[in-house]
């Protein structure tokens, strides 16, 4: 039983190589993220992944179709939801599971759990859970990047609610003063928890209007079509390189499936309206590209339910085999207080 | 030390910017930023001329954005820099705990490693007179030498400045350097060139028999003053341990010198309740170590710093209040204390050059 392997780097997408983006690829790719996510939320209820997650159901298409566009040497920093940039940038597989079940052999040694994902050599430089707290971390790699005269590109995705944390607004500007160029990824799944945005914007506030006015690109997308999230990320990336050193929001509207945190839906609590969840419910990322698929190709149906199940054999043979894994040892319980 | 042997005298503040600019050179992943480093006054001299020695890309000023100042120069040490942040304040500083706190200390826990390591000097100044008040004279540094994974480095002397400034630059863990403002014009014997004062070790400023003093940044230049006098006037001679560093702490050095002296004065300019002082006196309690008399601590009282004069003559101990302090523990010499010397010039700065207003 072999851990599932890595998925093949990405879509030749690199910027400026001028391939379209090959909708396959992008859909099996949401497709395992789909699966991996599902089988934690199944297993949760077993009691052994004992730490909170936060389930990226339903928001597949922005971290598939922005990582389509990045190479392993591109840094990613994500937030509390962030399995799906994770395994999107290329992340281990194993690695993930084994944190999230405390074992020895996870992405932070059992001592992070799901809100702290960590695999540097795919590109995914860290997760943590403090609303907002990797945006400046991320903007401090991307200068790093630009001092040493790289030309890596740094990606932070972060959800609607952070940019309510001054952090977010203190890094935009920064990025802007300082010409550091961060591609700077906002999940608005109009949700902060149970909040909407109502209680936490003015009706006047435009997002847009001010991102730009702070001197930073902004576009905007549909979140669940992986090949608008693809064209948008282009068209932004596209941007920064014609103007270098300005970094550039850009905003998709999306919808968790899940509660937002833990294994289960809860759309009977009625915090999301019967409209809302009914429209959203009609554009389910991975069914909007199976549709498209299937309408291109008839005959693909049948290979994409094999390509399912195989995926969902590979995470159960991974699951299985962390579970066979060990804990870390007391001994190391002080070990890394300080850097040697 | 590691380092050049020849000295030249430098203020502490000189003795920083001298550090700087040594790390500057030395390093080309280092690099300085903060409100107002490259500005006319230069951080009270620490950072003058840095900027056109240097360049703009490696002494940057920046906008007010502490917390994300903080996050920035975490990521950038995480991609393979080595940033210098500094603060006017401690106070100021309170708004980047959260990247402080939750971030640049654990990072390399956290991750188990797999993180990288956060190579950053964030320096803050403790205020103190000229009617700082409230906000612009907390110490704090009990907070930070709280926290699991960061440094806290205080020193006294500006030999001390340089070289562990410059070892904090080079140290891969967070640093949280502290320079008390009546440091910055104190002058002494400072090595030119690259000169390196490990982390984590106490230096014995003084050495005597009858009691322990240990202090750390500007406390130490009270315990000294207060065992000058001593020496000379009640034949009391101190052992002074300038902690220098307060995580990691050198608890042996502060041990053998109790084991010496049998008795424990520690001051500590910082508020009480909670504080490092008592932390020392738990360590040498819980260590078992004989003490003639219980221990003493001479800190500020347990409310915030007020900005009147008259008020903060009260609020901070004098070398006078560290000589009384060890005379009621020795049991004598306290005759002396009415004619300890008083500092010259106002209560309210350390000497008479400090300009103020800051
Ligand atoms: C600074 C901070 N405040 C509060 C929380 C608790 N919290 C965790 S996730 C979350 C909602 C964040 O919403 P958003 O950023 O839009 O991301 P989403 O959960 O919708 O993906 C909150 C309030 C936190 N982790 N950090």
């Amino acid at each position: 039983m072999s851990p599932s392997p890595k998925p093949s780097s990405n879509p030749a997408l690199a910027y400026g190589t001028g391939v379209p983006p090959d909708l396959k690829h992008l859909h099996l790719e949401m497709l395992r993220i789909r699966v991996i996510e599902r089988r934690i939320a199944e297993r949760y209820r077993e009691q052994e992944m004992r730490c909170p997650v936060h389930l990226s159901i339903g928001q597949e298409a922005v971290a598939v179709g922005v990582c389509a566009h990045l190479q392993p040497a591109d840094k990613v920093m994500s937030a509390h939801r962030s399995h799906g940039h994770y395994l999107a940038k290329g992340g281990n597989v194993r690695a993930m599971i084994a944190e999230l079940y405390g074992r020895a052999d996870g992405c932070c040694g059992g001592r992070g759990g799901s809100m702290h994902l960590m695999d540097r050599d795919s590109g995914f430089w860290g997760a943590v859970p403090i609303v907002g707290s990797t945006l400046p971390i991320a903007l401090g790699l991307a200068l790093a990047d630009k001092q040493c005269g790289g030309n890596a590109r740094t990606v932070a995705f972060f959800g609607e609610g952070a940019t309510e944390e001054g952090v977010f607004t203190e890094t935009l500007n920064l990025a802007c003063v300082l010409r550091v160029p961060l591609l700077f990824i906002c999940e608005n799944n109009g949700f902060s928890v149970y909040t909407p945005l109502a209680p936490r914007r003015s009706p006047d506030f435009r997002f847009s209007d001010y991102v730009r006015s702070h001197g930073c690109h902004y576009f905007s997308g549909d979140g669940n079509d992986v090949e608008a999230v693809c064209r948008v990320t282009g068209e932004a990336l596209a941007a920064m390189h014609a103007d270098p050193g300005r970094p550039c929001v850009v905003e998709f509207a999306t919808w968790r499936y899940y509660e937002h945190c833990g294994p289960a839906q809860d759309d009977h609590l009625n915090y999301r309206n019967q409209a809302e969840i009914e429209h959203w419910s009609m554009r389910d990322p991975l069914a909007i590209s199976r549709a498209r698929l299937i309408a291109a190709q008839p005959g693909l149906e049948a290979e994409l339910d094999l390509a399912e199940q195989r995926q969902r054999q590979d995470i159960d043979a991974v699951i299985e085999a962390v579970r066979a894994g060990v804990r870390p040892s007391p001994e190391t319980l002080p070990r890394g207080v300080f850097a040697p | 030390m590691n380092g050049s042997a020849e000295t030249r005298e430098l203020s502490f503040a000189e003795a920083i910017r001298d550090a700087t600019a040594v790390c500057l050179q030395r390093d080309p992943r280092v690099f300085v930023i903060g409100l107002g480093v490259p500005d006319p006054k230069g951080i009270f001299g620490t950072t003058t001329g840095l900027a056109s020695e240097f360049g703009a890309d490696r002494v940057l000023d920046a906008p007010l954005s502490e917390n994300a100042l903080t996050g920035l120069v975490i990521g950038a040490a995480l991609g393979g820099r080595r940033p210098i942040l500094t603060h006017q304040r401690v106070d100021f500083a309170l708004l980047s705990l959260e990247q402080i706190v939750n971030q640049a200390a654990k990072w390399f826990y956290m991750f188990d490693g797999r993180g990288g390591t956060v190579p950053i000097v964030i320096r803050m100044i403790i205020g103190r007179g000229w009617g700082q008040g409230p906000q612009h004279a907390q110490s704090l540094s009990s907070w930070f030498a709280h926290i699991p994974g960061l440094k806290v480095v205080a020193p006294a002397s500006p030999a001390d400045a340089k070289g562990m400034f410059i070892a904090s630059v080079e140290d891969e863990n967070p640093v949280i350097f502290l320079e008390h403002r009546w440091l910055h014009g104190m002058r002494g014997p400072v090595p030119t060139g690259y000169h390196r004062t490990p982390l984590g070790k106490c230096r014995v400023a003084r050495t005597g028999g009858d009691v322990t003093v240990v202090a750390s940044a500007h406390s130490v230049i009270e315990a000294m003053r207060a065992a000058d006098f001593a020496a000379a006037h009640a034949h009391i001679e101190f052992d002074v341990v300038d902690v220098r560093c307060l995580n990691p702490l050198d608890f042996e050095t502060i041990a053998d010198s109790v084991r010496k002296t049998r008795r424990l004065v520690v001051v500590d300019d910082d508020s009480r309740h909670c504080g490092f002082a008592g932390e020392v006196v738990a360590r040498v309690c819980e260590a078992g170590l004989p003490l003639m008399a219980p221990p003493v601590r001479v800190t500020w009282p347990d409310c915030p710093s007020p900005s009147s004069a008259a008020l903060a003559e009260v609020f901070y101990p004098s070398d006078r209040d560290v000589f009384v302090a060890v005379g009621k523990l020795v049991g004598r010499g306290l005759e002396h204390a009415t004619h300890f010397p008083k500092r010259p010039g106002p209560v309210d700065v350390p000497n008479l050059e400090f300009p103020g207003p800051f």
